[in-house]
């Protein structure tokens, strides 16, 4: 018992100088707000697939009573905005190459005369394909509002999808997105934490001061993770009342869950910033490898593009990954509410992650030369 | 042309604004100086003297704040460039390119200063020949000892032939003879070139190889004399630490048999053993690279032996490593507390951490503090002491938990005269109290200070005993350290080559 209280005391001492280590350096200080809101700001109002304004531009070759309504229809939804009426087809090429519209519709000539004669008639929609998802996201449209027109022309409707996209009904990014931030971020903060913490010390030389005291290297590993997780948690809770008061996102789920995933994945990150810690020489090196981890962990994440859609093999290496999991589990509990009992799943990978990187830091501690 | 001037200093003062406090610190203060053509010239002074300042000010680095300055007959504040073109200048720490050879930063360094091709042969010949480095020049810049690598830097230096050769502090951290070696280079250059050097220094008895020094102290100038003058500054009397041999008890606190460490192929500490009584002080001498720092952290439980048997405080260090740090002190020889944490933080961390409960820790605080003179400064950031009082704090942190065993790892490289000998005084009378001190140095002279010395080469122990002993086993008549520590690496190095 008597062990366990120095075991503790000697805890409390390493966590505070941590703290104050890191809260002193000017450096650390000035990563440690200014980006979360920076980030959350930017990932709120620039990271968006939804289109507000289509620009484009019109040929119409029908000039008919027909191709009007059309046009009417498309302009009225209030998302097209014609930025240059053409002549001919030989001005589409210019249209989109210039850059002015990202969507051309084409009425042929023949346009009014199928549709008096029962036939079927075409529209042609060019898009700008240098930018798939938007162009994709603009076609669209284009074809909701041709369906409707099908619709009406045939007097009534006889079969109709209606999407309804639960969880998200208008299908805003930033809800997507926001959420999905809060992992991701504090991956970046508590790797560069995390890494910095040993390699700094190092460079100082005072991590040998340290080695040569009697304390135990589990204590100089426990104080090492807390207090990246700490500020990790700090920061996310930042990031968080941002998303709820400015961008008006609610949390479905409980915050006790939505936190618990958070510890969790914090102790994988600070287990993945302790092991770049241990075999680097200094901080340079520390801040290379943590880019070079920071590229494929967010590619492999789902956070911007789903994991269903990639290739096989790179959707094993996504197993491997903490943010996968909870980016998965932050976006459940913030948008579905999930209890603790449905995200469980993902607390395991996370856990696995940081129950073999933290022991092998400590390791290195001790026996790297 | 010998006697003429070629560097003149009128009335040079140079301030600086410390940005954290805002005062104005007064680095340089009046400085009327001639440095005479064809010879060798020293500016000698403690750390923070102005030495750096008026030597960067000399290359048209620093502007002075006023005053003027002509060097080789033209204005430096003119044209620093037009002076740049004509001299050659070695910083403190040269930009050697550790990842390429020797020959290649020799070309590099060509290159750069627009070398004729036609003139690089001879004269890269003669530089490899002057500084020994013929059979390197395929070896990494990186791989060199210290003191080879400063020989290469002067080479770089010297690539192309200069008018004036500006050296600052060549020599700090070097060991005895890569010292020797250097002012061998630099005196040879003076007499066969006519070149003007002027070297600054923090080693007094560097002084007395030069035709004039002058000598720097907190920014004024103290003197400026040939050293044959200038005898009693350079050299005061000694004083020496004991009278006679102490007798201490035959209890060991260290034992050491038969410690061996590898690095890969290389033999880092080649079957050492020595042993060390309670309440010794015990020195560790040696050349850089010769493996003493490998063996110190060997000591300290901060690298685990390839083999051999080591007992600190009587506990093993391969089973008990943590236990037998509980029982030693340790400084550093770069700074290393927390520069961003104040005096009393880093004292409650250290104290915390070795296991002092609130009540000791707050009495132990109080008397390290008085006793190293620091109760005013409890709440300085560690890293905003004067390099004194660091070590001063380093100390204080060391003995908090009042260890049985102080390890000093070169605690007074970079420290002024005045200081180093202050610090002895409390080492001393650490050791009078019962503490066993190992102390590593490359100060000669404070080998003196030391019970026993242990002098390694090239991983080997080559002698172990007090400096009387070593000083009759080198077969030096003098009581001059220095030469028996040379005479001893290298009779040592002379019997391995045969």
């Amino acid at each position: 018992m008597d062990g366990f209280r120095a075991f503790l005391r000697k805890l409390k001492f390493m966590i505070k100088k941590e703290l104050l280590a890191t809260i002193k350096d000017p450096r650390t200080r000035t990563i440690l707000f200014l980006p979360v809101i920076m980030q959350t700001m930017l990932f709120g109002y620039a990271a968006t697939f939804n289109l507000d304004e289509v620009q484009y531009a019109c040929l119409d070759q029908s000039r008919s009573k027909y191709s009007t309504e059309l046009i009417a229809k498309m302009e009225g939804s209030g998302v097209f905005r014609r930025v240059q009426t053409l002549n001919s087809t030989s001005e589409i090429a210019e249209a989109i190459d210039s850059d002015v519209a990202m969507l051309v519709v084409n009425i042929p000539a023949d346009f009014a005369d199928k549709l008096v004669a029962g036939e079927r008639a075409e529209v042609q929609v060019i898009t700008d394909g240098r930018n798939s998802s938007t162009s994709g996201i603009a076609a669209g449209y284009v074809n909701s509002i041709v369906a409707d027109y099908n619709a009406r022309r045939n007097g009534g409707r006889i079969l109709e999808t209606e999407t309804i996209a639960w969880y998200n009904p208008n299908l805003i990014t930033r809800w997507m997105f926001l959420p999905a931030l809060i992992p991701m971020m504090s991956l970046s903060q508590v790797l560069m934490l995390a890494g910095l913490s040993v390699a700094r010390e190092r460079e100082q030389g005072t991590f040998d001061q340290l080695l040569v005291t009697p304390i135990e290297p589990s204590i100089i590993l426990i104080g090492k993770a807390i207090s990246p997780i700490l500020i990790g948690l700090i920061q996310a809770t930042f990031a968080l009342i941002i998303m709820c008061v400015w961008f008006e996102i609610k949390v479905v789920g409980s915050l006790f869950t939505l936190y618990l995933v958070l510890l969790v994945f914090l102790l994988s990150c600070v287990g993945i910033g302790l092991s770049i810690s241990a075999v680097s020489a200094n901080m340079q090196q520390v801040m290379v490898y943590c880019f070079m981890a920071m590229m494929p962990l967010s590619l492999l994440s789902g956070v911007t593009t789903p994991v269903r859609n990639m290739p096989q093999v790179l959707q094993y290496f996504t197993l491997a990954n903490p943010l996968r999991f909870a980016t998965e589990a932050v976006r459940r509990i913030f948008l579905e509410g999930s209890s603790l009992a449905t995200v469980a799943y993902a607390l395991v990978p996370m856990l696995l992650i940081a129950g073999i990187t933290l022991p092998v830091a400590g390791w290195f501690f001790r026996n790297k030369l | 042309m010998t006697g003429k001037n070629v560097i003149i200093s009128k009335n040079i003062c140079k301030s600086f604004i410390d940005k954290r406090s805002k005062k104005e610190i007064v680095a340089l203060e009046n400085i009327n100086i001639g440095i005479p053509h064809g010879r060798l010239t020293a500016l000698i002074g403690p750390d923070g003297a102005g030495k750096t300042t008026f030597i960067r000010m000399v290359c048209g680095l620093l502007v002075p704040s006023s005053g003027s300055l002509e060097v080789l007959g033209m204005d430096v504040l003119a044209e620093p460039q037009a002076v740049q073109d004509r001299i050659s200048y070695m910083p403190q720490r040269f930009g050697l390119y550790e990842d390429l050879t020797v020959m290649e930063n020799m070309v590099l360094y060509a290159d750069l200063h627009n070398v004729p091709q036609g003139e690089r042969q001879a004269r890269f010949a003669r530089l490899l020949h002057m500084t020994g480095l013929a059979q390197f020049t395929e070896s990494l810049a990186g791989k060199l000892s210290g003191g080879m690598k400063q020989k290469l830097g002067l080479a770089c230096t010297l690539v192309r032939a200069p008018e004036l050769l500006v050296l600052d502090e060549p020599t700090v951290g070097v060991d005895p003879l890569s010292r020797r070696e250097l002012w061998e280079i630099l005196q040879q250059l003076v007499k066969d070139d006519e070149l003007t050097v002027l070297v600054s220094t923090a080693y007094m008895d560097e002084a007395d190889l030069c035709s004039k020094v002058i000598i720097f102290n907190e920014g004024k100038l103290l003197a400026e004399d040939t050293p044959e003058n200038l005898r009693e500054y350079l050299h005061p009397p000694k004083e020496v630490a004991f009278t006679g041999v102490r007798s201490l008890p035959d209890k060991f606190v260290i034992e050491v048999r038969n410690l061996v460490r590898k690095f890969g192929d290389f033999v880092a500490v080649d079957d050492v053993s020595f042993q060390v009584r309670e309440g010794e002080i015990f020195g560790l001498l040696g050349p850089n690279g010769a493996g003493k720092t490998t063996t110190f952290r060997m000591l300290c439980g901060l690298l685990p032996a390839s083999s051999g048997y080591l007992a600190v405080a009587g506990l093993d260090l391969r089973t008990a490593r943590t236990q037998a740090r509980a029982n030693i002190g340790y400084v550093a020889q770069k700074f290393s507390l927390y520069p961003t944490l104040t005096v009393d933080e880093n004292m409650n961390f250290y104290g915390g951490v070795y296991g002092l409960d609130d009540e000791r820790l707050r009495e132990r605080m109080a008397a390290v503090k008085e006793q190293f003179d620091m109760a005013e400064l409890s709440d300085k950031e560690a890293g905003e002491l004067p390099g004194g009082y660091k070590q001063r704090l380093s100390m204080a942190v060391a003995l908090l938990h009042e260890p049985r065993i102080i390890f000093l790892d070169e605690p007074t490289s970079g420290i002024d005269p005045v200081a180093r000998r202050n610090f002895w005084k409390q080492i001393t009378a650490l050791a009078a109290e019962g503490k066993t001190i190992i102390i590593t140095t490359h100060f000669m002279e404070e080998a003196e200070y030391c019970d026993r010395i242990m002098i390694q080469d090239q991983g080997r122990m080559l002698a172990l005993g007090t400096p009387k002993e070593i000083r009759e086993q080198a077969g030096v008549a003098s009581d001059d350290m220095n030469e028996a520590f040379i005479a001893i690496v290298e009779k040592s190095r002379g019997e391995k080559e045969v």
